[in-house]
């Protein structure tokens, strides 16, 4: 008797640790593909559906499927509204050294600046900074957190 | 602005002696048994004291400098300095002519005495340093400066000490130029700050209305170049620690940073990033002459010169990762040096030319390591959650580097903090500052 009131209890305690387990699996894959962050959290909007940022891939700056069709919809806001001057913000995460992050967010926030101008957008309308590690959005020190500051921002310059 | 570089007249008391020293600290090897060393407080005399007591509000100066020394000492690694406690004979009656028995019995080996007089409006410090087994004096020198350079007159003894004892030139009267920072991860708030080698005299030289990142020292003045955000133009600037006086480097159409100067001091060596590219630049500070060094589509960053000048250590991401090159000063003969597993980044060439200083990451870890200039030889150091960006005391001797902790959603946990460690993988050390800091430089010696 005591020995199945035990098996159950054991029982009961694997099942709740795999529904625990498996809540904190979908939740990853929920915001992260692979290790490009695909949550919305941190993410702000220069109109409506037209998302400000885009995320990178740790050490890379390879625009993701949804990163080009992000890129394209502030393209059209941008043609459509052409007084309108934009600044991209490029982010590096905290795993890397300070001076090689500034130049990976140079390289980033360049990357959804040719992709912009490939969609019609002047280059004259588009000016680039780097932040490299300086100004991340999530503090944590976790691949979540790195994922939402691996980023390039557009931000109305005027 | 800030007045440094007061005249500190040294001369020698005696002619030096030459006879073989008889203690010797090695210290190309890890020292696990530090020379036990008796520092004693230096003597005064009650009106020398009375005046200096109004002039710096300290009680005994010459106790005051003597702890100075002993800190260094024992920061250093070598030395133990031991306990004032124990000491059996006066100050005075010891520089005088110690009794060897006393020193020897609490198991000194080294004997430091000195004597303060304040005379003339100015601070004249001697002292002698004894080797107390072989009852000899080893050494014996006098300084006369402005009182409020106390602290540097322990910083030069320490030095002249540990140069009589290793061999080796000292690092103690040198400063730290560093980033001070305050406030939370995602809005912090970034200053230039400068400091003694020890942490004492910090001062602050800009405000922290802009972003301010990796001040480097020019080798052979007060001179510093770093990275200002100033306009939201990231840019590399030149500043006199001096006059206070600061310019934009050259006239690039995009971010410069990751500046250093070349060994002379008449050069600025950079990054210049633009269209998603980074390439290496130099620019003479006489003639404003800038030349272009790589010209590859990689990021090629954090360049150092080698001491003689004929070559440049740098970062490159051209094989795919980030690893560590040399090339002529030229740009020419480019070879990658670093094959180890993992990513390197901030090579820094060693003051003695032998060695490349380095940040590793390697299975999310971070190293701070050497190896010699051909890529054989690496030695991690220091192993931790993140640290980066070593520099070099002058004598090739100890490097300092930062250090970041993990922190949660909010910030919490989050702490930067420099910290020393020898060559040799010893004696790593948390340099205290005012507020958590980042990107030290090592000055050169302030006095030769």
């Amino acid at each position: 008797m005591i020995l199945t009131k035990i098996l159950k209890n054991a029982f009961l305690i694997m099942l709740t640790s795999l529904v625990l387990s498996a809540c904190a699996t979908k939740k990853v894959t929920n915001q992260m593909q692979g290790d490009v962050y695909t949550g919305k959290d941190t993410v702000e909007y220069l109109a409506s559906g037209v998302a400000d940022r885009v995320f990178f891939a740790t050490n890379e700056s390879v625009l993701t499927t949804a990163s080009r069709e992000t890129l394209r919809k502030q393209a059209a806001w941008l043609r459509k509204n052409s007084k309108i001057n934009i600044v991209l913000e490029g982010h590096a995460d905290e795993r890397g050294t300070r001076e090689y992050n500034l130049a990976l967010g140079e390289r980033r926030a360049n990357s959804a600046k040719d992709y912009l101008m490939t969609y019609g957008i002047s280059g004259n309308r588009i000016s680039v900074i780097s932040y490299g590690k300086e100004r991340p959005v999530d503090s944590g020190s976790n691949p979540l957190a790195w994922s939402k500051n691996r980023r390039s921002v557009s931000v109305k310059a005027n | 602005m800030i007045k440094y570089l007061r005249y500190i007249l040294i001369f020698f008391i005696f002619a030096p002696t030459s006879t073989l020293a008889l203690i010797e600290v090695d210290i190309t090897r890890g020292n696990l048994n530090p020379l036990p060393v008796a520092v004693s407080p230096l003597s005064i005399d009650a009106k020398s004291n009375d005046e200096l007591k109004k002039i710096l509000k300290k009680k005994d100066i010459g106790s005051e400098i003597s702890k100075v020394v002993e800190n260094n000492l024992l920061t250093s690694g070598l030395f133990n300095p031991l306990d004032k406690d124990a000491f059996l004979q006066k100050a005075d009656i010891a520089h005088l002519k110690p009794r060897f028995e006393d020193w020897a019995l609490i198991k000194a080996q080294a004997l430091i005495t000195g004597k303060v007089i304040y005379s003339d409006e100015k601070l004249r410090v001697e002292f002698r340093l004894w080797d107390v087994l072989a009852g000899k004096e080893m050494m014996a020198l006098a300084f006369t400066t402005v009182p409020t350079n106390w602290r540097r007159v322990g910083h030069i003894i320490t030095d002249k000490v540990y140069e009589r004892l290793t061999g080796e030139r000292g690092y103690f009267d040198t400063r730290i130029i560093y980033v001070a920072e305050e406030g939370p991860k995602t809005k912090r708030i970034k200053k230039l700050a400068i400091m003694d080698q020890d942490g004492f005299n910090t001062k602050y030289l800009t405000l922290g209305n802009e972003l301010v990142l990796t001040p480097r020292f020019n080798p052979t003045n007060q001179m510093v170049t770093y990275l200002s955000y100033f306009r939201n133009l990231p840019r590399v600037y030149l500043l006199d620690i001096e006059t206070g006086i600061q310019e934009v480097v050259g006239d690039f159409p995009g971010m410069t940073f990751a500046p250093r100067f070349s060994p002379d001091g008449k050069k600025i060596i950079m990054s210049f990033a633009m269209d998603g590219n980074s390439d290496i630049y130099t620019m003479d500070l006489e003639n404003r002459v800038v030349e272009r060094i790589t010209n590859h589509p990689s990021i090629d960053t954090s360049p150092s010169y080698s001491p003689d000048g004929k070559y440049i250590c740098f970062n490159s991401d051209r094989s795919g990762y980030q690893q560590i090159y040399v090339m002529r000063s030229d740009g020419s003969k480019v070879k990658r040096i670093s094959f180890g597993k993992g990513l390197y980044g901030t090579p820094v060439w060693s003051p003695r030319g032998d060695l490349i200083a380095f940040t590793k990451l390697h299975k999310k870890k971070f190293y701070i390591g050497v190896m010699r200039t051909d890529g054989s030889g690496e030695r991690l150091l220091t192993e931790n959650y993140y640290q980066e960006a070593p520099s070099w005391s002058p004598n090739g001797r100890v490097l300092i580097f930062y250090r970041e902790t993990k922190s949660d959603s909010e910030g919490k946990g989050f702490s930067a903090k420099l910290w020393s460690i020898d060559l040799t993988g010893y004696n790593e050390r948390l340099v205290d500052t005012e507020t958590d800091a980042s990107d030290p430089s090592w000055s050169s010696l302030l006095s030769n």
